[in-house]
């Protein structure tokens, strides 16, 4: 039979502090038990892994040696040179006849002009092969670590990838979650016993926790994956851009993540969701169109360092290009502190008032003003 | 105990709740009844403070009710509600955890809670996996996971089928006897009137009548007798009573005072055999239909 209620221990509200840890460690724990999640947080961890070695492997899968046809007079020459993998053939004609059957990339024979020698191929000029063969002037190279516009392309292209598919995976987990309480009405047991306040700050919490890890992991997959093939671009270059991409994430999802809550406590079924979430999707997305399309260019990138919404993107991007002075990704990081401060302040306004409201999807301005 | 004091509330200009004040006394089962609409939901969401009055107050034991008293309230909203997706038992430790008890405290309490339901060997199913009274039972044991002082159970009884419903009525019987008070809703008056020590109507946004059974009988309906004899037409001449129904030998009436009333039997014996005396006890439904009207 059940114990006598009226003996029992009384116990006061549980304390704040103690109920957003309640509530966190059920974000996170449901989260984890998912297969699903934790099979596409598999899948996208070996794909980047993939990635990342390939992009410092692949070149080389593909960069075979030169087949060069050659007569013996010749051969002797080319022999000495790197990339070549020289065939000897008896005769001119058969040099020609196997550039024609394609059993050789190009071929060289005695010819008329002031090298003694005539490269034949099939349509295109062999580069490779005529650099090798020809006399170079002197190069000296003024920059030679200056970035290189298609990797600086492709790095902020991952930035942005990473960013905002993070982003948007634990926006919509814990709009979700918010919507569930609503739709269940489980919300009013826990209104009943803890405030709604923190309720919210559980479920940020919980789910920035779950953000950062998976950034913490995707970072050190990438980390990882250049210790195996020996990058220098990825141990050098964007060691330091990771480690602030990974700071200015953390804090920019928890900005997020409180916009998600907000504006799912708006709706009361699952199906309004899309609607409620697309202009905070829209946030998420604009910087990772923006970087892609600057990427190259330092004053967009500044404007965007110090734009909370793109900050997390825009400052690894010119941390990597070192094309800002060393305190300006500290600013950075304080515009975003502070506006995310005043951010979950705004969410938590809303997400109080709109909690019980069910039916038709509440507007963001009664939210406020009710 | 648990006061509710001249409580008002309006939504968008309608008005829910009119100056509602009543009591719900430690160990009693209080009923609260009234249709649809009449505001029962709207004033059990401002007892839990889930809902703020724009008037009146709730007091426990004669003071204000605070955040602390609150949390130990249990809480059975409406439309139920725990989460699809989760373990029966998981949700019960979790809201026990949040209700301020440790792991250890809410699972035992939790096992004891569903295995007194009939549910224990559904705990470890999710809660959408439970036929609809199954999940009835599990959301009445998340109401009592954290052993509350005052229970507040809105249509705990909708759903449930009779076995499910004596079940239910043991668990919440022993909150009662316990000390604690209790108040539900249903719009079953049968089950109110069996269930409950006391009753409180609500009807568009007022309480109409409250207080046990008997004193609800007493000031909204008065008393009523029926006598069976060998011609019970002498009745309508005694002063003080009014007949009802008559039918030669059987006659239902009502008097002012006992006293008219036992006037009336007297009489009757010395005009012949008695084959039966009472009062009648009208059945709530109809001092209900009564009452809101």
């Amino acid at each position: 039979m059940t114990a006598p209620t009226a003996s029992a221990p009384r116990r006061g509200r549980t304390p704040f502090a103690q109920a957003v840890g309640i509530v966190a460690e059920r974000e996170i724990v449901t989260k984890v038990r998912s297969k699903s999640y934790l099979i596409s947080t598999a899948i996208l961890l070996a794909l980047i892994l993939a990635a990342v070695i390939f992009s410092s492997v692949g070149p080389e899968l593909f960069d075979q040696d030169t087949r060069v046809a050659t007569t013996a007079e010749l051969a002797s020459t080319l022999q000495g040179l790197d990339g070549l993998a020289v065939e000897t053939l008896q005769g001119a004609d058969a040099v020609r006849q196997a550039v024609l059957d394609g059993t050789a990339d190009a071929g060289v024979v005695p010819g008329d002009g002031p090298s003694g020698l005539t490269v034949l191929a099939d349509r295109e000029a062999p580069s490779d092969l005529l650099q090798l063969l020809s006399v170079a002037p002197a190069l000296e190279l003024l920059d030679p670590n200056a970035p290189d516009p298609m990797l600086t392309y492709f790095i902020g292209l991952a930035f942005g990838v990473v960013f905002f598919s993070s982003a948007i995976t634990f926006g919509q987990t814990i709009a979700q979650s918010v919507v569930e309480e609503k739709q269940s009405r489980i919300v009013e047991i826990m209104l009943a016993t803890v405030s709604a306040r923190a309720i919210l700050a559980g479920k940020v919490l919980g789910n920035s926790v779950l953000a950062f890890a998976q950034i913490i992991l995707i970072a050190a997959v990438v980390l990882l994956g250049g210790a195996i093939t020996g990058s220098q671009l990825l141990l050098d270059g964007l060691g330091m851009p990771i480690v602030w991409f990974v700071l200015l994430f953390t804090v920019g999802f928890v900005m997020l993540a409180a916009l998600y809550a907000a504006a799912a406590a708006l709706v009361s079924r699952a199906e309004d969701l899309g609607t409620a979430t697309s202009p905070i999707m829209m946030l998420v997305m604009i910087p990772y169109f923006l970087v892609i399309m600057f990427n190259n260019n330092p004053l967009a990138l500044q404007i965007m360092s110090y734009v909370p919404f793109s900050a997390p993107v825009a400052v690894p991007m010119r941390v990597y290009l070192q094309t800002q002075q060393w305190w300006e990704p500290l600013l950075s990081l304080a515009v975003l502190v502070v506006f995310t401060v005043l951010v979950i302040g705004f969410a938590a306004r809303v997400y109080e008032r709109s909690l019980l409201k069910t039916g038709a999807a509440v507007k963001w301005k009664d939210a406020l003003k009710a | 105990m648990l006061s509710i004091r001249s409580i008002s509330r309006s939504f968008h200009g309608h008005q829910a709740l009119r100056d509602v004040s009543f009591d719900v006394h430690d160990g009693l089962m209080t009923g609260f009844v009234g249709a649809n609409g009449a505001g029962k939901t709207t004033a059990m969401r401002i007892i839990l403070g889930v809902l703020a009055p724009d008037s009146g107050s709730v007091e426990v034991d004669g003071r204000p009710v605070t955040a602390d008293d609150r949390a130990q309230f249990g809480y059975m909203p409406e439309e139920r509600g725990l989460y699809p997706k989760m373990q029966v038992l998981e949700q019960l430790v979790y809201l026990g955890r949040l209700h301020g008890m440790s792991r250890i405290d809410a699972s035992r309490r939790a096992d004891a809670l569903l295995e007194q339901l009939g549910l224990a060997e559904r705990r470890s199913d999710t809660l959408e996996s439970l036929s609809l009274g199954n999940q009835q039972r599990a959301q009445i044991a998340a109401a009592l996971v954290h052993e509350p002082t005052a229970l507040v159970l809105d249509e705990p009884f909708s759903g449930l089928d009779p076995m499910a419903v004596e079940t239910t009525l043991e668990v919440l019987r022993d909150v009662a006897r316990a000390g604690a008070p209790v108040l539900f809703s249903s719009h079953q008056l049968d089950v109110v009137e069996r269930l409950c020590d006391s009753l409180v109507i609500l009807a568009h946004g007022e309480v109409r009548a409250a207080g046990t059974r008997e004193q609800i009988r007493a000031a909204h309906a008065r008393p009523e007798w029926v006598l069976q004899t060998g011609d019970a037409g002498f009745v309508r001449g005694i002063p003080g009573v009014e007949v009802l129904e008559f039918d030669g030998g059987h006659v239902r009436f009502t008097a002012a005072t006992d006293a008219d009333a036992d006037r009336v039997l007297r009489e009757a014996i010395e005009r012949g055999a008695v084959r039966s005396f009472s009062p009648v006890a009208r059945p709530l439904t109809e001092i209900f239909q009564e009452v809101v009207r």
